[in-house]
């Protein structure tokens, strides 16, 4: 449904490009959940405004197709784009603090979606405000609440309804909990999970906390310096991860179970995305790197189900190419 | 272990409303503990529930309501002069949550460590005040090459620690860390967490360690203290805690915590999930009673009549009427 190829989105500044995104390509299909997990500045946020359109300058999309329905976004006008938006492909934003109006009701920003979307009949913004609010369990009175009555919680489960207004076939979150506690956080993922499964709409959902999406997505993808590090089943990729960075970060998460153990974390720092070195980005900071990673740019390799960036699972019979 | 700083029914109210609304919002109601010297002690719960109130009240930049804080014997009531608060200050510094904003942007990172060094140690000459910020940089992990660069020139990571650094320039006896690591990234918290045990082990400082992040609290305490509404709900050594929770919201803030080693709930525990938002309640002008009971599948009449005080029960502190019983209680797995 959503198929993303060789995006590339850099920020002109005045020195050289800060390349946050580099061709990065993933597919999700109707009624999947997609996790997208890194640090802060891999890209991903970055990654999820470029695939809604909604990058401005100095961000530009240097390269790639958002195929969405069969419809390319990147060279749709703005007047096509609003007709996508909302309707069929919707967005959570990170702070649910910031992203209503403080100084309007809850209601009259569902209106105002509504209208703008093409609704005109009062009778039936009402009815549909009123059913999507149901929908995330918040008494419809709330609908004259203005965003500071409300909890973090009901705030962002409030965005959440909005995003459902028009029934989307895909929802695009933005660390949607992150300003949550773990009891409200879990109830928000399985509220979100469950909507999923009565509605069917399918999940971009992105994350720093690789454990939050650990039972909710079906397939994870994790991003390093602006590229796809490793993307493949979730389960997988938590049971068995193959590339290095991917294990580092499974393993920086201290457990509440299991024996107390030292951990090490990842040393070093993400690389400045404006001067990203010769060969692998994750060089720096890798255990198990080898001679040629400083020279060669690892290709997405296909492992099973599995792509992975690193020269370690490079098939045995492909020439490496020195870059 | 010798006790360090001694709490004892520690209570801070905030007036709030105008002339007609006027009510009383109890941020930190009767909190008793201790903390030993060398001894990490994490202070967890969710947003609101008082734990900022409590570092910012060991701290002295909020004065009590009603009860004390004793430190090395000694009553922090009693400072008056500001020799003596300077004195303590020195001795238990804080360590702030964002490392963004806790370092002034025009100075060189050196400028708080040899601020502190001049102020709480006038002895000192110019370049024994270096030497000593060299060796405190050295101690959390950064170069001395460091002490001249700018706080834009820094990752998350390398701010945090001058942080400490600056607590450290002090020779403190407590660090107060007020959720040190919640603004930095998974792989570089590690980093953080194995330098406050080695701030604990090395230097002999202690540490008081506020967070909501549950597994990092295990990681690198010694002990726990669940605080929910403004009152510690349960104490004790962390393994044990965690191991076997007594207070239900022990127990529901430990369920909640994501565990991708654990299989994938089933539909029945995802149900139960849903139900429980997490509203944290506003603890303003409250009656008597428990104030978890409106979340406790377990509450009993008590509950609604009677405060639950914190209280020696089968091996455990914990605050909380039916765990306080023969009975084992089980209200959330």
């Amino acid at each position: 449904m959503l198929e993303v190829s060789g995006l590339s989105v850099a920020y002109e500044t005045g020195g050289s490009p800060v390349r946050a995104v580099q061709d990065v390509s993933l597919h999700v299909d109707r009624g999947e959940f997609l996790g997208v997990v890194g640090e802060s500045g891999c890209g991903k946020s970055t990654m999820l405004f470029a695939v809604a359109q909604l990058l401005s300058p100095p961000a530009r999309i240097t390269g790639g197709d958002v195929t969405f329905s069969g419809q390319n976004l990147v060279t749709m006008t703005d007047k096509q784009l609003s007709s996508v938006r909302w309707r069929n492909l919707s967005v959570v934003m990170q702070s649910a603090m910031n992203a209503l109006n403080p100084v309007t009701t809850v209601g009259a920003q569902f209106a105002d979606a509504m209208r703008a979307h093409g609704t005109k009949s009062k009778a039936e913004i009402r009815k549909r405000s009123e059913e999507v609010l149901a929908l995330v369990g918040i008494d419809r009175a709330h609908l004259r609440s203005y965003p500071h009555q409300l909890s973090g919680g009901m705030r962002q489960r409030a965005m959440i309804a909005m995003a459902l207004l028009f029934t989307p076939d895909l929802v695009i979150m933005d660390e949607p909990t992150s300003a949550l506690d773990v009891v409200a956080q879990r109830s928000l993922m399985t509220q979100i999970k469950e909507l999923q499964r009565r509605l069917g709409f399918a999940i971009v959902f992105v994350t720093h906390d690789m454990s939050l999406v650990s039972h909710y997505s079906d397939r994870l993808m994790v991003m390093y310096a602006g590229q796809v590090a490793e993307l493949g089943p979730t389960r997988k990729i938590f049971t068995s991860p193959l590339h290095p960075y991917s294990k580092g970060l499974l393993d920086a998460f201290p457990s509440i179970r299991g024996p107390r153990t030292e951990l090490a974390g990842i040393p070093g720092s993400p690389p400045d995305l404006s001067d990203i070195p010769n060969g692998c980005s994750f060089l720096p900071r890798c255990p198990v790197k080898r001679d040629e990673c400083a020279t060669t740019v690892p290709a997405l390799f296909q492992s099973d189900d599995t792509q992975v960036r690193c020269l370690l699972h490079a098939p045995a019979d492909t020439e490496v190419t020195r870059g | 272990m010798a006790e360090l700083i001694r709490v004892e029914g520690l209570t801070r109210h905030f007036k709030i409303g105008g002339a007609m609304t006027r009510s009383t919002l109890h941020a930190v109601d009767d909190v008793s503990f201790s903390i030993g010297e060398r001894e990490i002690v994490a202070l967890a719960g969710e947003s609101g529930s008082g734990k900022s109130t409590v570092a910012r009240l060991l701290a002295r930049v909020y004065q009590p309501t009603s009860g004390q804080i004793t430190f090395d014997g000694k009553l922090l009531a009693r400072i008056r002069s500001r020799k003596d608060a300077l004195a303590y200050a020195a001795r238990a510094p804080m360590v702030f949550q964002d490392p963004f904003s806790s370092l002034h942007p025009v100075f060189k990172v050196s400028h708080g460590v040899m601020r502190a060094l001049k102020l709480h140690q006038p002895e000192l000459s110019a370049d024994e005040r270096r030497a000593e910020a060299e060796r405190v940089f050295e101690v959390v992990g950064l170069g001395t090459d460091m002490l001249d660069r700018y706080p834009y020139q820094l990752s998350g990571g390398q701010r945090q620690r001058v942080g400490f650094a600056q607590a450290l320039a002090t020779k403190p006896k407590l660090i107060i860390a007020d959720e040190p690591v919640s603004m930095l990234d998974v792989s570089i918290r590690i980093g953080l967490l194995n330098l406050m045990a080695k701030l604990r082990d090395d230097e002999g400082v202690s540490i008081l360690y506020i967070t909501h992040d549950i597994a990092s609290a295990r990681y690198v305490a010694d002990r726990l203290l669940v605080m929910y509404a403004g009152q510690i709900a349960e104490a004790g050594p962390i393994e044990d805690v965690l191991s076997a929770p007594r207070h239900p919201y022990t127990q529901l803030l430990l369920s909640a915590v994501p565990d991708p080693k654990a299989p994938p709930p089933g539909e029945e525990a995802l149900a139960a999930a849903a139900g429980e938002s997490g509203e944290p309640p506003k603890v303003i002008d409250p009656v008597p009673g428990c104030r978890f009971r409106p979340r406790c599948p377990v509450a009993v009449d008590t509950c609604s009549s009677v405060t639950p005080e914190l209280k020696l029960a089968r091996g455990r502190e914990v605050a909380c009427h039916v765990a306080q019983g023969e009975q084992e209680v089980k209200a959330f797995s």
